[in-house]
């Protein structure tokens, strides 16, 4: 009787450490030290796949090709400028103002030097003037009134053999430098 | 009514409008006991009571009505971009008024040894998330989607011809939300009015509970006291940058010159503004001796003033008016409160160096791209 009774008590005891010990047995496989184990190779794979993957998009940080405007151009004969007039026929092209005083010719950035906007030249009033923060600049250059706080950049300008007139965006002259005396920042005609 | 509009476009002169709200500004929002006896005085108090807010809105709301049928009113205030910064005003002055109002309620209630009208006897301290907050979460989420949802189909972006880079809009406007910092960005360097003081604002944001540590009369409104903190505060908010967004959405015209509200937007309106730094008034105008060539003897006055007003001014205050503010903070919290309230200042006195006098920096060092 008492073994029928512990038979009685153990069979149905077998089913559930059964159920319990499978899964125990799954757990043991994954103990601690394995989890932390595979919890590193996770990561490292996962680092490496994203960045492996951020290492490919730097390659879309280079444009295959690049629209760069030229940056040197011939801007035809002196005798197309009138005197104390300015010229905003490069304006749109090249982003620079060409204007010709009695003395001669010289090229200026259509770039404000507040925070870069660019300026519309009034002939009524005689001046550049910044539609962004109000900034006004003579027909020489200089900064007048608003918050610009340096005059517009100048481009180097000379004449071809043939006479045609050069204007070089590479090299730019800023007045509060002294650079405005440079000779070839000013074409005397 | 033509004489209205010529009434309104004269008060939007800046001078004129911004020296009024300075005048008028402590008396609206007491920061001292003095300047409250005058605000009860002079009736000011009636401000935030029920009636000005219908008064208010009935006022508001008929002051656009009629400017919609003037064609310069109503090209600013119908174009897409503008249309946030109308309903901007409206939120802010219902808003302002609601939370002064109740203050007001309160510092009553207060007074009379009551407890405040948004008291609520929590069990253990504790307020339930769900179904409190999450609810009121839900229900303005929903309602904010349709809203936005409405908006946009109703009010299509403005989209513009392709980016060109050689062909500014005039006049060329930032986002609504960033039309303050545009204006502040025309009397300041664009280091200082595009880095430094934006990122003064949220640092003085930040530095806020620091400053004033009391936890007296946390978690309501009121005003009573805590007069000086909230006046200032509102100074900046609705001085400092809610106008200034009203300003350079309304005010700014073509060329970023000044126009009033109901006054056609000219692109050939002539003002011949020379502006000059001080250290050609010092040189050119009084001395008469033109520039020096050396930068430190050129700029020297316009650093002694910077110098002065940073570094005198503040010790100078604490010693006079502002001593007991200087005995409760102690040396550490006083110079952080008074360094950030001196350099909201600026802003002001810029503005009116400009309007007035044309002046453009106190120092002007372009070669080291140094201005102030």
């Amino acid at each position: 009787m008492p073994d029928g009774k512990s038979t009685v008590t153990k069979s149905p005891e077998p089913k559930a450490p059964a159920a319990l010990g499978k899964t125990t047995k799954d757990i043991e496989g994954l103990n601690r030290r394995s989890f932390f184990s595979w919890l590193s190779f996770g990561w490292v794979g996962f680092v490496a796949a994203t960045g492996g993957f951020f290492t490919m998009l730097l390659r879309f940080l280079f444009p295959n090709v690049l629209f760069e405007p030229v940056q040197t151009f011939r801007a035809g004969f002196p005798d197309d400028y009138i005197k104390g007039e300015v010229s905003t026929k490069w304006k749109d092209k090249y982003g620079v103002w060409i204007i010709r005083n009695d003395l001669g010719i010289y090229a200026l950035s259509t770039v404000c030097t507040h925070l870069g906007c660019t300026p519309n030249w009034l002939s009524s009033s005689k001046k550049f003037k910044c539609p962004c923060h109000g900034s006004g600049f003579k027909a020489t250059g200089i900064n007048f009134e608003g918050p610009a706080p340096r005059p517009l950049e100048r481009y180097r300008i000379v004449q071809a053999d043939n006479g045609e007139i050069i204007v070089d965006k590479t090299q730019k002259y800023q007045q509060e430098k002294g650079q405005w005396s440079d000779p070839e920042a000013f074409l005397m005609v | 009514m033509g004489s209205f509009k010529e009434i309104v476009n004269t008060i939007s002169n800046p001078t004129i409008l911004f020296t009024s709200v300075l005048i008028l500004f402590p008396f609206i929002f007491p920061p001292t006991d003095w300047f409250d006896k005058w605000h009860r005085k002079l009736g000011l108090h009636h401000l935030w009571g029920t009636k000005a807010i219908i008064i208010a809105t009935i006022g508001m709301t008929a002051f656009f009505i009629y400017g919609l049928g003037d064609y310069n009113f109503q090209k600013i205030v119908l174009k897409p971009d503008n249309v946030p910064i109308s309903g901007m005003i409206f939120l802010v002055v219902f808003f302002t008024w609601l939370s002064m109002n109740q203050a007001y309620k309160n510092d009553e209630l207060l007074d009379k040894g009551q407890k405040p009208d948004e008291f609520y006897e929590a069990p253990n301290d504790k307020v339930l998330v769900w179904p409190d907050l999450v609810y009121v979460e839900l229900i303005s989420l929903i309602i904010m989607s349709a809203f936005l949802l409405v908006w946009s189909i109703g009010l299509p972006a403005p989209i513009e011809e392709p980016a060109n880079p050689t062909e500014s809009p005039n006049p060329a406007k930032a986002p609504w939300y960033f039309l303050g910092l545009q204006e502040m960005l025309v009397y300041f360097d664009p280091w200082m009015a595009g880095v430094v003081l934006p990122s003064l604002i949220i640092v003085a944001l930040m530095a806020m509970p620091y400053i004033d540590r009391s936890p007296e009369n946390s978690g309501f409104y009121s005003y009573k006291r805590r007069r000086l903190g909230i006046s200032l505060y509102m100074f900046g908010w609705l001085v400092l940058w809610q106008l200034l967004i009203i300003v350079g959405t309304v005010l700014r015209g073509p060329n970023w010159n000044f126009f009033g509200p109901f006054e056609y937007w000219d692109v050939h309106k002539l003002e011949a503004l020379t502006n000059i730094n001080l250290s050609e008034i010092i040189y050119i105008k009084f001395l008469n001796t033109g520039l020096p060539s050396n930068i430190l003897v050129r700029e020297i006055w316009g650093i002694l003033i910077t110098l002065g007003y940073f570094l005198i001014l503040p010790p100078l205050l604490a010693k006079t008016i502002l001593r007991n503010m200087y005995e409760k903070l102690g040396v550490a919290r006083y110079s952080i409160f008074i360094v950030l309230i001196i350099t909201a200042l600026t802003l002001p006195i810029k503005m009116y160096l400009r309007w007035i006098f044309n002046l453009k920096y106190i120092i002007s060092i372009p070669e080291y791209f140094f201005n102030f």
